[in-house]
């Protein structure tokens, strides 16, 4: 067996399992918010704000944010893989992604529950 | 490169002389817009930030939003992001086992193509016609 330290569950086959589970995840999401956004065609700030506040959307909000970051981490990994031989290339790259989608996700959760 | 076995593997790196099937070139859009997608979160979350914040930034977010240049970068990410859906719904279902045949992959990659152009024309409409 292969074995390798940078892919997120130490199995192709996990990191297979866990980009589908986000995937699914995600897609639930945008067609959540794309219901929304289609019942309310003239949003005012109230609506929307009331909407995010709910605790149901920013569970699922947060949840989401989760697997955007896990989603992209094995995606951006498969892709490094791909293109980058070079170990300290494909590391730096890799080191790049995981910084940007952790400050992505802290960001988030500061949003969610800064308003 | 130091090569210790004589490499026999036939090498064609001229891009323009391959030329890409259709579930092909559906593949390597759906890897395009993913990349795509993770560089524009920062535009997407600020967005967010600004929608939320309070009624003075949301306002001042739709007076940016109707700017030609920021809703035409609007509407590249949404193109981006509902390709990347629908192609990647098309990809859960293949590994379900559905499709999964040359004929199926191509008329897969197909569906794939005109179903997300359809509904990134429906997100165009919405983006500039009034309502
Ligand atoms: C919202 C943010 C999203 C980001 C940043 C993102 C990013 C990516 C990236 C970078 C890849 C790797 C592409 C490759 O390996 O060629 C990928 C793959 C994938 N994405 Fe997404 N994606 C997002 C949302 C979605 C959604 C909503 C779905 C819905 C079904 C989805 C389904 C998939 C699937 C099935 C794959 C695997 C493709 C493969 O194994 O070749 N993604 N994504």
């Amino acid at each position: 067996m292969v074995t390798n330290v940078t892919n997120l569950g130490r199995s192709g086959l996990s990191d297979w399992m866990m980009q589908r589970i986000t995937a699914v995840v995600l897609g639930a999401y945008f067609i959540m918010m794309l219901g929304f956004f289609a019942c309310h065609p003239q949003l005012s700030y109230e609506q929307w704000h009331s909407f995010m506040g709910n605790t149901a959307v920013r569970i699922a909000s947060l949840i989401s944010f989760l697997a955007v970051a896990g989603h992209a981490w094995v995606g951006l990994w498969t892709i490094s893989t791909d293109y980058f031989k070079p170990t300290g290339i494909r590391f730096l790259f890799q080191a790049a992604c995981g910084l940007a989608l952790m400050v992505y996700f802290v960001w988030g959760v500061q949003i969610l529950w800064g308003f | 490169m130091v090569l210790t076995v004589e490499d026999k593997r036939p090498v064609n790196l001229d891009l323009t002389t391959i030329k890409l099937p259709l579930p092909g070139f559906a593949s390597i859009i759906h890897r395009v817009t993913g990349f795509a997608i993770f560089l524009a979160l920062p535009i997407l979350l600020w967005v967010l930030d600004q929608s939320l914040m309070n009624e003075g930034s949301f306002d001042a977010l739709q007076e940016t939003l109707n700017g030609f240049l920021v809703k035409l970068i609007l509407f590249a990410i949404l193109a981006g992001l509902i390709f990347h859906l629908v192609a990647g719904v098309k990809h859960l279902l293949m590994d379900a086992g559905i499709g999964e045949t040359l004929e199926g992959a191509r008329r897969g990659a197909g569906i794939t193509i005109v179903l997300s152009g359809l509904l990134i024309l429906i997100a165009g409409a919405w983006l500039w016609l009034p309502m």
